[in-house]
């Protein structure tokens, strides 16, 4: 599986497990990206081009210093194109009148750093891997005819860090801006090292830097140094156990080349080194302070770093910068991407290593002050008859800053929970996510609420949909990845929806065929695929007993519901009827007695009933969701399947080819010899490929299946032990009850 | 199947449904009982200081039909028509629990071991408890029997509780149990008919008002709180079966959620213990107390009926004795017979109007006990569950 088969020239073989991450942020953000950018293209070509294009720069550097500046180009003008983006255009419109300076190459490194510092956040267990992508496209999509592929990529991977590190990222850079005055160390720091390159190339025209494919090799030896040790450090762990030490290893590997990065390059080691101050910023300042320094001498308009930098000083820099919005940002740093081409690799991997220790920390802070928060409330029925329909206030509350405001509310239907459903699950399913299903359709339910019975379980269904679209939606934004999606923005943000098509496929019956389907081929792949990772076998196996159990037991909880609501109503008649016995009763006291236990049990039939709407909602529906999640989980570990048999598939098609090249060498046939052979350099791209992809989705689906159990974990014992505190409610007033009823018996004279 | 009953188990059993000043010169009760099939032998000891008896300490076997033959007679005797004649204890039913025991060996495959051992274990239970009942109902008719003044002299009562043999009563066959059946036809129409007669005494005529209006409704009340019973007892079969799979889920887990399974499913095994004992309780102090003064109205309504029935004799007589006059034939049998009907109905009002108030005194006593051990079982009960149900919450809440 080397990608070096193909390119001879490539002085140190890329990391074998290193080769599948570029994809990963590139594939997965282009997925996101076709929407915005490029409509319904295919997220398939454009994973191609990357690997066309790996070997491409592999082989030759040139191509990609020569590419570089039509990236820039592209996106500085697309984002144009968009609306809300319109002061970031601004700012990158400047940069690009002067053609290459200096400065705005710094400019626009720093977001590229930032970018590959996303990941890290996104990434709980193989955060190297996704960090270490972002190198590899900006090595490669500049290369690839810098189209829109590439730029879309860049467009989304910022986007991922804006969940996970809310308003951090971009305070730093902002700050920096401004404050042109780091850490004073920092400076001294500066002095000692890195000056002299800078201030020559600094003079220098950038282009020429571009043009020098010197540049781009030295930035790949380092990036392929960096990569060869911690990157297989990291990957020789298990993922799951992305643990401190290891991490701490990669920190301090990391470091060493960086700041050869800086020596060498100048300039650009400038930027390189921006990136990680961002990281390190974060965690330890003073183990890079170089890094910092040399950022704030060399770009005094845009030198992008001081941590330490108050909110104030960042709201300047967003007049000055006009950079207030995430977004903006965001697009900066894609901008910054292509344009670093070569030596950004080295940079965001380098800064990608001490990621994972970050991730872990940033992970738990998030979750402790998540900072958004959805509330479904006011169902309201719109409309009469059968086109009639209930229509859900979202709000949002919120400070993630990608937000337009904090606080919004939206009107959203049913099938406009599904139509975000579906797009969700069209672009992350196909990677290993876990995409959580919403509510299914349910006819009965909504038939009676059209036909407008304002009865007890029409108000019953209403609200149980509601709390279930609620629960559906937090999940939703719960995940850092599925949060970063346009479509759930647009869903929470955008006052005029269009109205979504199709849900019929998702309703009900539909849905669950759906499962059903994905479970049949689940079960036909295992058959076929021998599990190389035991990890997922047992997952699996673990996921489907799990499935079963739930089911089982949502059948008990379901008939306790019923045996409850049995209950309740046989209280509530033995109640009447204990009444009546009173009244008919001649002891004076006696009679007085019988009605207060009337009474007493009228209550009782309350509680039950209460009871059994707690047992159904905090219990039933819990278990409802979550068999509707596994499902999710079990599709996810499909689509790890489908990829390892395209995989297998490819690997066979070499195979056949070679083969075919063995024949016509055997039978000396020089003129179809060429075809065998490119035949073959192709099938060797596409099975490089395709195990990257494997590779990648088998990644996201370990990350996600980790994610998920976490969050059940989580998310059970809320729900535990609110219906524990429920069935402690209802004990209290039962004891209240009968202590009432006490002194009454014993009345009877 | 069969099982008995030792000593200490049937002291918790024993009757809470009527109070009975026991008197020490008469004391029964059924320290054993064996249950084969349909059939169940009870062992009826007897500690006695009446001479009338020929030993001061005996047992005999009997079975139901015993019982029933008992019953019968004493009611069937003239003597004692005055008086209400304790309801004869029911047949012991074992077909609920036994068709349960059926289901749960057709569900067995749908069940994991542990859930079946437990799910049977209940049944058994339930199975003993039904059996205890049986025995308590028993045990209370036979008592009743000794603490009455008149009844406890009677001649075949004595017999029954002495006769160490077999009594072998010839079972009713199929013709006399239409016989009685057609009885009981000609008894309702025979009511219908003499309800037409005025009554001539305030208190038998109030009693009867309240009487046939209580019997309805405690007859409904006696329906519901038994289905009142019956379905928290399945909340409580519920409970088994989530612990039980909670279990298993918390078995297939390897997360952090594991812990809390296994806690959670610990907590409802332990709750459907305390609300199987609710249920249970339920249905020993609410449910048997109504059916037991069901039973006791019955045989309360019964005495009337045949008090009115004196009575219309009595008007019958008085008719005939008019008649009698009117022709100038007969006369002194017709007087004769109008004494009788006249000295046996005031027989009846009386020893039925002494009855009928020490029947109310007993039934509101015995629904004061009941009650009060009710409610403070149910808050017992309750306190556990709560104590339970904390203990979890922090437990969770401390990992």
């Amino acid at each position: 599986m080397k990608m070096a088969t193909s390119s001879e020239r490539s002085p140190p073989p890329f990391p074998e497990d290193l080769e599948p991450e570029p994809d990963e942020v590139g594939d997965q953000d282009s997925d996101d990206g076709e929407d915005i950018f490029l409509g319904a293209d295919n997220p398939l070509e454009i994973k191609m081009d990357p690997s066309l294009s790996a070997s491409d720069i592999a082989s030759s550097t040139k191509p990609l210093s020569e590419a570089s500046s039509p990236p820039v180009m592209d996106i500085l003008s697309e984002p144009a194109s968009e609306a809300s983006s319109a002061p970031m255009v601004d700012l990158l419109m400047e940069p690009a009148s002067e053609a290459f300076s200096a400065p705005m190459m710094n400019l626009l490194m720093e977001p590229a750093s930032e970018a590959s510092s996303a990941p890290m956040v996104d990434l709980l267990m193989e955060p190297a891997s996704e960090a270490s992508s972002a190198p590899m496209n900006l090595l490669m999509q500049p290369a690839s005819n810098a189209s829109g592929a590439p730029m879309v990529d860049f467009l989304m991977e910022p986007a991922s860090d804006d969940l996970k590190e809310p308003p951090k990222p971009d305070i730093d850079p902002l700050a920096d801006i401004i404050n042109d005055t780091p850490l004073s160390e920092v400076k001294t720091l500066v002095a000692a090292m890195p000056q002299e390159p800078p201030s020559d190339l600094f003079d220098d025209e950038p282009s020429e830097l571009f043009a020098e494919p010197r540049q781009s090799n030295t930035a790949k030896q380092q990036q392929t140094s960096i990569f060869d040790e911690p990157d297989e450090d990291l990957f020789s762990d298990p993922l799951g156990e992305a643990s401190k030490k290891p991490q701490n290893d990669v920190f301090k590997e990391a470091l060493a080349p960086v700041a050869k990065a800086s020596n060498v390059c100048g300039p650009l080691s400038d930027n390189y080194k921006e990136d990680p101050t961002d990281i390190f910023t974060e965690e330890a300042i003073t183990t890079l302070p170089s890094a910092v320094s040399t950022v704030s001498v060399n770009s005094k308009t845009n030198g992008v770093h001081s941590d330490e930098e108050e909110p104030d000083i960042f709201a300047e820099a967003t007049v000055e910068l006009s950079l207030d919005s995430p977004r903006n940002d965001r697009k900066k740093k894609e901008a910054g991407k292509p344009s670093a081409s070569a030596p950004a690799p080295s940079v965001s991997a380098s800064a990608s290593k001490p990621q994972p220790k970050t991730l872990e920390e940033l992970e738990e802070e998030v979750e402790d002050k998540f900072e958004l928060n959805i509330s479904i409330t006011n169902p309201e029925k719109v409309g009469d008859g059968m086109n009639a329909y209930m229509a859900y206030k979202v709000s949002t509350q919120t400070t993630l800053p990608m937000f337009r405001s904090k606080t919004f509310t939206v009107r959203r239907r049913f099938s406009d929970f599904l139509g975000l459903y579906e797009k969700l699950s069209d672009k992350h399913t196909l990677n290993g996510y876990i995409v959580p299903p919403p509510p299914e359709k349910s006819i009965m339910g909504m038939t009676k609420v059209k036909v407008g019975k304002e009865d007890n379980s029409s108000a019953e269904f209403v609200e149980r949909r509601r709390a279930a679209l609620e629960r559906y939606l937090q999940r939703v934004v719960f995940h850092p990845s599925l949060l970063q999606d346009p479509d759930v923005r647009e869903f929470l943000e955008r006052d005029d929806m269009p109205r979504a098509h199709n849900t019929q496929a998702l309703s009900g019956a539909g849905f669950l065929k759906m499962i059903n389907r994905a479970t049949d081929s689940i079960s036909k792949m295992t058959i076929k695929m021998n599990e190389s990772d035991v990890w997922f076998e047992e997952k699996l196996q673990e996921v489907e007993a799990e499935d079963q159990q739930l089911r089982k037991l949502h059948i008990m909880v379901d008939s306790l519901v019923g045996h409850r609501k049995e209950l309740s109503v046989n209280t509530g008649g033995f109640a009447k009827s204990v009444a009546m016995l009173g009244s008919s009763e001649d002891n004076t006291a006696l009679s007085r007695a019988l009605s207060q236990l009337a009474e007493v049990e009228d209550k009782m039939e309350q509680l039950h009933q209460e009871q059994a709407a707690s047992d159904s909602f905090c219990f039933a529906e819990l278990l409802a969701d979550y068999i509707r999640l596994l499902g999710s989980v079990r599709a996810s570990f499909d689509q790890r399947m489908k990829s390892w048999q395209r995989w297998q598939d490819a690997q066979n098609m070499l195979q056949k080819k070679r083969e075919t090249e063995a024949k016509l060498l055997w039978a000396n046939k020089p003129d179809k010899l060429q075809q065998a052979k490119d035949d073959i350099t192709e099938w060797e791209a596409k099975v490089t490929q395709y195990e990257r992809d494997f590779d990648r989705v088998s990644a996201t689906v370990r990350k996600e299946v980790l994610r998920f159990e976490k969050e059940k974990a989580r998310d059970f014992k809320k729900q535990i032990i609110k219906y524990l505190e429920s069935l402690l409610q209802s004990q209290q007033q039962l004891i209240k009850y009968w202590e009432a009823f006490l002194p009454e018996a014993k009345a009877i004279a | 199947m069969t099982s008995t009953l030792d000593d200490s188990e049937k002291e918790k059993a024993r009757s809470v449904s009527v109070d009975l000043n026991n008197d020490a010169s008469l004391l029964i009760d059924i320290p054993d009982a064996l249950c084969e099939r349909d059939k169940v032998k009870f062992t009826v000891h007897t500690k006695t200081t009446l001479s009338s008896f020929q030993k001061p300490d005996f047992s005999v076997p009997r079975q139901h039909e015993d019982f029933i033959w008992l019953h019968d007679t004493l009611v069937e005797t003239e003597d004692y028509a005055g008086l209400i004649i304790p309801p004869a204890p029911p047949k012991p039913d074992f077909e609920s629990p036994r068709e349960k025991m059926h289901k749960l060996g057709e569900g067995e495959a749908t069940m994991t071991k542990e859930e079946y051992t437990k799910m049977k274990q209940e049944l058994e239970a339930e199975y003993l408890a039904v059996f205890k009942k049986t025995v308590q109902v028993h045990e209370v008719f036979l008592q009743r029997l000794s603490s009455h003044p008149i009844l406890s002299k009677d001649r075949n009562f004595q017999i029954f509780l002495e006769y160490d043999q077999d009594l072998s009563v010839r079972r009713k066959n199929a013709k006399e149990t239409f016989g009685s059946f057609f009885k009981n036809m000609v008894k309702s129409a025979d009511e219908v008919i003499i309800s037409g007669i005025k009554e001539v005494d305030d208190f038998f005529e109030q009693e009867k008002t309240f009487l046939l209006d209580y019997s309805s409704k405690i007859k409904d009340s006696t329906a519901r709180a038994e289905k009142m019973t019956r379905s928290h007892k399945n909340v409580a079969d519920d409970y088994i079966h989530i612990s039980a799979t909670l279990n298993s889920l918390s078995v297939d887990d390897n997360t952090a959620l594991k812990k809390h399974l296994e806690k959670f499913a610990d907590l409802f095994e332990k709750l459907r213990k305390v609300e199987g004992r609710v249920a249970s309780d339920e249905e020993l102090k609410l449910t048997e107390l109504l059916r037991y003064y069901m039973l006791d109205i019955q045989a309360a309504k019964d005495l009337l009926y045949r008090r009115a029935r004196a009575l219309a004799d009595y008007e019958n007589s008085n008719k005939a004795l008019d008649k009698a006059r009117l022709k100038s034939k007969d006369i002194t049998q017709a007087e004769e017979h109008q004494q009788q009907c006249l000295q046996k109905f005031d027989k009846l009002s009386e020893s039925g109007k002494r009855e009928l108030t020490s029947f109310k005194g007993r039934r509101v006593v015995a629904f004061r006990k009941n009650l009060i051990e009710m409610a403070e079982l149910e808050i017992k009960h309750a306190k556990n569950n709560m104590a339970l149900l904390q203990g979890c919450i922090e437990l969770l809440k401390s990992n």
